[in-house]
């Protein structure tokens, strides 16, 4: 449907309520964050208005870009993870019968409920020595003896995984149940197997709303603390880890607001560069 | 055996029975139409030659091998949807060469088969195009390529060119049908459009409720239906009960058809005769007395309908030879036995 652009003032009346919003609960706590990223740290008492780039400069040195860039490593990684898991898994959910569908729906909706802590404590221990699934596989003998999986790279990715699957497979459904079921089926009849036609009819449609999941997802992940703290070493600390430490922990919240919005720039930037090639991708 | 043959097929849905034992061969090189009321199970008979629906029973055999459990995928036919399905991310070229992709076929003889196929339909040069940019027909003619584009066993169309203007569908069809004489490849049609079967076809098989009612050459269809639902299916007819006489003639609205015996002794029946097989004479004796009530006058066909006891019959002429009645005139219908198909209630 072609609607007429908005032709008197009044006719953006609908937009007032939604820019309120944001002004308010975005635009001002943001603005403040970025001002406050330039105060001076006051040790006594809290910061005092200024404008130096100490805070932006002492970002600058080797460690905090080794955690930099472990964070988009590791964002990166869940992103890809959910994607590959999420894509297959929807596809088939989407074809299931109905009543099967909607198990699994309500399913997913149910980890959504559940607290990053709750997971996290959930996680540990079963990657624990003492009651964590090494225990199971000794039981069948699998193994020889417990041991302890987390803390580790892999016991932060599996549960960061886990969070974040729910979000990708709803936001992967609608698209992946309106696709054409007669695309595989024309697939098909020309010769492709079913997990052939998969690979060069249903990806390859769906690549805008992957391209979008993996951006969703990467930034979902980005903002992750308490899962690296409960199931890492420090080394798997992210910046969002740090920003907190800064923040609650060392009073300095000059320095942790300018590492935020070094975050946000950051994001941003690569979000940016997904779409561009994105776009390239498409013309050629 | 050189062709298509099924055997006894069934596909029944939990307790409903969409296609009940259907027998049917379809020679080599035989265009086919499957023509029947939405709901018939035409389009489930399709979906099983292709091989994404499984039957419940019976064997499907092409060229004497039974085909019926090979997956779609190596069954080597060529398909194409009501919905066409072109893939969207794909050019015109790309869409056409896939089915050669995914056999690993060189890029240039993807390329030479993609230029012979757009020129067989007539859209050359159209290779780098988007399908989003082409218009309905000729999205229609790039399905058609594509599923050809291996040269096919089988070619079968499901409700092809539904999408389609009036028009269009009338070009298309005729377009069809010398491509496949062309080629001689081995086609089947399903279509709910009577006239497209009928221009279409070499073999008509009227289908009902998972049924075959009926399975012939377009004019046998039309001129010796099988059943009462054929005649009513196909073209405009009128469906008269009749009664035998003491004499053994058949005998209609209480006026006798000269020269008509029932077959087998058949004691009631109905009469099918085609609108352009009634005369509208003068009321008299031997001709069956009804009165006019509506002329739709098309300028290509007159449509007089007349009201004989309670019964309504259509009569069409052409303009060359236009009754000279006008509406409440009474009149009589002569029938010819030649014209009339009896057929069991």
């Amino acid at each position: 449907m072609r609607r007429e652009a908005p032709q008197k003032l009044s006719d953006y009346g609908p937009l007032l309520f939604p820019a309120g919003m944001l002004i308010v609960f975005f635009v001002i706590p943001f603005a403040t964050m970025i001002a406050v990223s330039f105060f001076k740290r006051d040790p006594a008492g809290f910061y005092s208005t200024a404008f130096v780039f100490d805070n932006y400069a002492r970002f600058l040195s080797l460690f905090f870009g080794k955690v930099l860039g472990f964070s988009l490593f590791l964002a990166i990684t869940v992103a890809i993870c959910c994607v590959v898991i999420a894509v297959p898994f929807t596809y088939l959910l989407s074809r299931a019968r109905r009543r099967t569908q909607v198990v699994w729906l309500v399913a997913l909706l149910s980890v959504l409920s559940l607290s990053e802590v709750i997971i996290g404590f959930a996680w540990s221990t079963l990657f624990s020595r003492t009651a964590g699934i090494t225990n199971l596989l000794v039981a069948i003998g699998l193994m020889g003896e417990p041991v302890a999986l987390n803390p580790s790279f892999g016991a932060v990715l599996t549960a960061m995984v886990y969070q974040a699957l729910p979000y990708t497979v709803l936001v992967l459904y609608p698209a992946l149940v309106r696709l054409d079921p007669t695309l595989t089926e024309a697939a098909r009849t020309l010769g492709a197997s079913p997990v052939k036609s998969f690979f060069t009819v249903v990806v390859p449609a769906l690549r805008n709303t992957i391209v979008a999941t993996l951006i969703m997802v990467f930034i979902f992940a980005l903002g992750s603390y308490l899962l690296p703290q409960i199931l890492g070493r420090p080394q798997h600390w992210t910046l969002s880890v740090l920003i907190t430490d800064q923040a609650i922990y060392q009073s300095n919240m000059p320095f942790a607001a300018a590492m935020a919005v070094f975050l946000v720039l950051v994001t941003l930037g690569l979000v940016a560069l997904t779409l561009i090639a994105g776009r390239k991708g498409e013309a050629a | 055996m050189s062709g298509l043959a099924l055997e006894n097929v069934t596909k029944e849905f939990g307790s409903f029975t969409a296609v009940k034992n259907v027998d049917l061969t379809v020679p080599h090189g035989t265009f086919v139409c499957l023509l029947g009321p939405s709901g018939c199970g035409k389009t489930t008979l399709m979906r099983m030659i292709a091989g994404l629906d499984l039957p419940t029973g019976g064997a499907i055999k092409l060229d004497g091998t039974d085909i019926t459990r090979v997956p779609t995928h190596k069954r080597e036919l060529g398909m194409v949807f009501q919905s066409l399905a072109l893939f969207p991310h794909l050019s015109v070229g790309e869409n056409i060469a896939y089915s050669l992709r995914i056999r690993g076929t060189g890029k240039e003889d993807q390329k030479k088969r993609v230029d012979e196929l757009l020129s067989m339909i007539h859209l050359p040069g159209y290779a780098d195009r988007p399908v989003s940019k082409l218009s309905g027909g000729q999205r229609q003619r790039v399905a058609i390529a594509r599923a050809l584009a291996i040269s096919p066993k089988l070619f079968l169309l499901d409700e092809p060119l539904s999408a389609l203007d009036a028009k269009l569908r009338e070009a298309m069809q005729v377009e069809l049908r010398q491509l496949q004489q062309r080629l001689g490849i081995t086609t089947i049609v399903v279509t709910h459009d009577q006239r497209e079967a009928m221009t279409m076809a070499d073999t008509v098989v009227v289908m009902n409720g998972g049924e075959i009612r009926q399975a012939a050459a377009p004019v046998e269809i039309y001129r010796r239906p099988a059943d009462t639902f054929v005649a009513d299916f196909i073209g405009m007819t009128n469906l008269i009960d009749f009664t035998t006489d003491s004499a053994g003639r058949v005998t209609v609205l209480g006026t006798a058809v000269e020269g008509l015996a029932a077959p087998g002794g058949l004691a009631r029946g109905v009469l099918s005769v085609r609108p352009e097989d009634v005369h509208l004479t003068a009321p008299g004796p031997g001709a069956i007395a009804a009165r006019v009530t509506f002329i739709r006058d098309l300028g290509g066909t007159i449509e007089t309908f007349v009201e004989a006891g309670d019964k309504q019959i259509v009569a069409v002429s052409m303009p060359n030879a236009r009754p000279d009645v006008h509406v409440g005139q009474e009149v009589g219908i002569r029938l010819s036995p030649e014209a009339c198909v009896v057929l069991k209630s």
